[in-house]
């Protein structure tokens, strides 16, 4: 399809999502609480990912490092 | 295979016929098979046994090929295995697709069997040991054509030898992605009709729709079942699509009243206005025959001024007019029947006179999408109702052959009838009945076939004369052909057709004919002028026209709709044209979003069809020209690219004859 302007594939891409979902047919007022539930999961998600996952991902490289890794110094002079 | 010498039919003289003197009198009705190719089915079933043990309160069933010796057959619970390498018995269907013999393909017309020469094996000939029967059958020719049960693709050539045409039928399977996503939308759209009946239950909101009263609070609950809940939290939300007043004819165009909701569907408000020249492709109106000017409507208003409108008494009694023998006489002619009767109401035709044909201790094998009528006919006949896979005849050979082995349940008394019910064209699939290999069947198995052919009458074949003119079939091998006349004919009632025999028990067991009102005359008038054009017995080729204009529409309509790339099922030349939607928020937004456009349609969903397949319906109608139909596929066009409806995954170029083609050559492999 072809759009003439930004907010008419937005409002189009709206349409799509509210007919997929279904609740094109729910009252207004249903419609405003699948919204506020879904844009919360998704905030909420978005958040956690923001926080925990530099965590995760910076545990899980030192992980790596280990398995894969040589050994460190630490352990060298452990050794000797 | 061994393909042996034949004797002709003619050496199985032909069940006796009593007429129709009571429920258990079997065989009254049975068509003698004399003559003709097809009769060689069962004509070689009787060439068993010179000895002819036929006689006997039962000979239908001892006559039957599977019960002449009866030594060779074993119930499976016997644990007997058939011997060499065949399954056993219990699986011998596990085999749908491989319905047809490699053999019928390449032979002559005049032996076109269903099922090889089941019959042959007989005086003298051994070679197939105990349960030849079974391993004899071409089931097991070639396992390896086995087919997916979920396939939905019905478009297999089984016994194309029956046919005399190709017969191509679509039914393109749910893509996965649609199918998660309409259930996902179903999902979201119950959470929600869970937390309003909530509300409802708690009085938070107004409760709109019947509720128990406080008395009943601890009895059973009336109104907690899926369909009601269906009905309160899904159907009431998209309402406005349906039950729209129409107030004008509803031919090609028709006007429709303004109608608006400000309580979200609970209640309607007239505006006052009108919208006009709305394109109907919803009305059963393939002939076009809906009309307020013209022959049938100066006819029927001719009549009106000689008889009045209402009758006013049973057929039996002071109900019964020249003119409805006249339209009797008439419909026998066009069915090309001995003989035939109407009823006021269709829906009638098949609830009252079902009942009528069968009762206790028959069997009734019934299409599973069967229309409403015929189910509650089987249902209140008392007869024992099982039902076959759409349109699927190795579900349906299934059933008869168990039914004619096990006989009725417990007793294993053999079945007074076997009556098989199906319709000419599905309404809601858009496809048309196997017919040449149904009427193979109930010929092999010696079973009474009723067809429906409401749809199909005057929609289909050369001379509007319903499936049995479409394939090029004999009207006298259908033994019950039932019609009505609300679509083709644009009037009202139902038609029963068949032997004389029949009719006449009809006439004076049929509930419709005894208890019901006659039909008024402006209606029967209209059914007469109506068949008479489509016959030419009016002098004009008013009615060919309509004929060739219908099947050219339904053509363009459904290539066009294809090319758009749109999923559409059932048969090419079936002018019902279902269009999938899938999801339930498209249900109600095409309808509105077409009725938006001036095209009315009809859309459909649970419990009409299957809860993810829902659809739009078109009807094509000889009325519609050439522009009409481009303005409404361009808004169909239109409308599906904005609800995103063209799923189909199918190249649109392969044209129908090279399927039928490449069908045949893989068959042949
Ligand atoms: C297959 C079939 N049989 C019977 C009927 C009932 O006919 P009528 O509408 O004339 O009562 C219909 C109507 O839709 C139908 O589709």
């Amino acid at each position: 399809m072809a759009f003439k302007t930004v907010t008419d594939y937005v409002a189009w891409l709206y349409y799509q999502y509210l007919l997929v979902t279904g609740i094109y047919v729910l009252e207004p007022w249903e419609k405003s609480i699948f919204n506020s539930i879904l844009i919360s999961v998704v905030a909420m998600a978005v958040y956690t990912s923001y926080v925990f996952v530099p965590t995760h991902v910076r545990l899980a490289l030192q992980f790596f490092a280990g398995v894969f890794g040589g050994q460190n110094e630490s352990a060298m002079t452990l050794m000797s | 295979m061994i393909v042996s010498v034949r004797t002709p039919p003619t050496a199985l003289p032909p069940p006796p016929c009593r007429g129709w003197t009571g429920l258990a009198n079997r065989g009254g009705w049975l068509p003698t098979d004399d003559g003709g190719s097809a009769s060689l089915l069962n004509g070689d079933a009787g060439q068993r046994g010179a000895g002819d043990k036929r006689s006997g309160k039962n000979g239908f069933v001892k006559n039957h090929c599977l019960f002449q010796q009866p030594h060779k057959y074993r119930r499976p619970r016997e644990k007997v295995r058939p011997p060499g390498p065949g399954p056993p018995h219990g699986s011998v269907f596990r085999v749908p697709g491989a319905y047809c013999c490699r053999r019928n393909m390449t032979e002559s017309s005049s032996s076109k069997l269903l099922n090889g020469d089941a019959g042959q094996r007989g005086a003298g000939d051994k070679r197939s040991g105990k349960n030849g029967f079974v391993k004899n059958h071409c089931l097991f020719q070639q396992p390896h054509k086995y087919r997916r049960p979920r396939e939905k693709n019905h478009n297999v050539v089984r016994n194309p030898g029956l046919y005399n045409k190709p017969f191509v039928e679509s039914f393109e399977e749910t893509p996965l992605l649609v199918a998660v996503l309409t259930y996902m939308g179903y999902g979201i759209l119950t959470v929600f009709g869970y937390l309003r009946d909530f509300m409802r239950h708690w009085n938070i909101e107004n409760c709109n729709v019947a509720r128990e009263r406080d008395e009943q609070k601890d009895f059973v609950p009336l109104y907690q079942d899926f369909e009601n809940f269906y009905t309160r939290n899904l159907y009431m939300r998209i309402r406005d699509n349906w039950n729209r007043p129409v107030c004008s004819v509803p031919g090609a165009k028709m006007d429709l009243l303004e109608q608006i909701s400000y309580d979200y569907n609970w209640t309607f408000q007239n505006t006052g206005k009108i919208v006009r020249d709305v394109i109907n492709m919803g009305s059963y109106n393939y002939l076009g025959f809906a009309q307020n000017k013209g022959r049938c409507a100066d006819a029927a208003i001719q009549v009106t001024e000689k008889y009045g409108v209402g009758v006013g008494s049973t057929r039996c009694e002071m109900g019964n007019l020249d003119i409805h023998e006249e339209m009797e006489q008439l419909v026998a002619r066009f069915l090309g029947v001995e003989s035939a009767m109407a009823f006021g109401m269709g829906f009638a035709t098949n609830s009252m006179n079902i009942p009528a044909l069968t009762g206790k201790g028959c069997l009734i094998l019934s299409d599973e999408l069967n229309h409403a009528s015929l189910v509650l006919g089987a249902r209140l006949s008392g007869s024992t109702i099982r039902v076959f896979k759409h349109n699927n005849m190795v579900s349906l050979e299934k059933l008869l052959r168990d039914a004619i082995v096990h006989g009725q349940p417990r007793t294993h008394r053999p079945w007074k009838k076997i009556l098989i019910v199906v319709e000419g064209i599905y309404s809601m699939e858009g496809s048309i009945v196997r017919l040449p290999e149904v009427i193979a069947l109930k010929k092999r198995y010696k079973a009474y076939l009723y067809l429906d052919e409401a749809h199909s009458i005057g929609a289909l074949g050369p001379h509007g004369g319903g499936v049995v003119d479409y394939f090029g079939l004999d009207p006298k091998d259908v033994d019950i052909m039932m019609g009505t006349f609300t679509k083709s004919f644009g009037a009202a009632g139902g038609y029963i057709g068949g032997k004389k025999e029949l009719i006449e028990y009809l006439r004076c067991h049929s509930h419709s004919a005894l208890y019901a009102t006659s039909m008024p005359p402006p209606v029967a008038q209209q059914i007469i002028t109506s068949m008479t054009t489509i016959m030419g017995e009016d002098g004009t080729t008013l009615g060919a026209d309509r004929l060739k204009q219908l099947s050219e529409n339904t053509t363009y309509f459904r290539r066009k709709l294809r090319e758009m790339g749109f999923i559409i099922y059932g048969n090419d030349d079936s002018p019902v044209v279902p269009m999938m939607l899938y999801m339930p928020a498209k249900i109600g937004a095409f309808g509105r979003e077409m009725l938006k456009r001036n095209i009315g349609t009809v859309v459909v969903g649970f419990p009409a069809t299957p809860i993810i397949e829902s659809r739009a319906r078109f009807c094509v109608s000889a009325a519609h020209t050439r522009e009409t139909l481009d303005t409404a596929l361009e808004a169909i066009g239109e409308v599906g690219d904005l609800l995103q409806l063209k799923y189909s995954r199918y190249r649109p170029a392969l044209p129908p004859a090279l399927g039928w083609m490449s069908e045949e050559s893989h068959l042949q492999d």
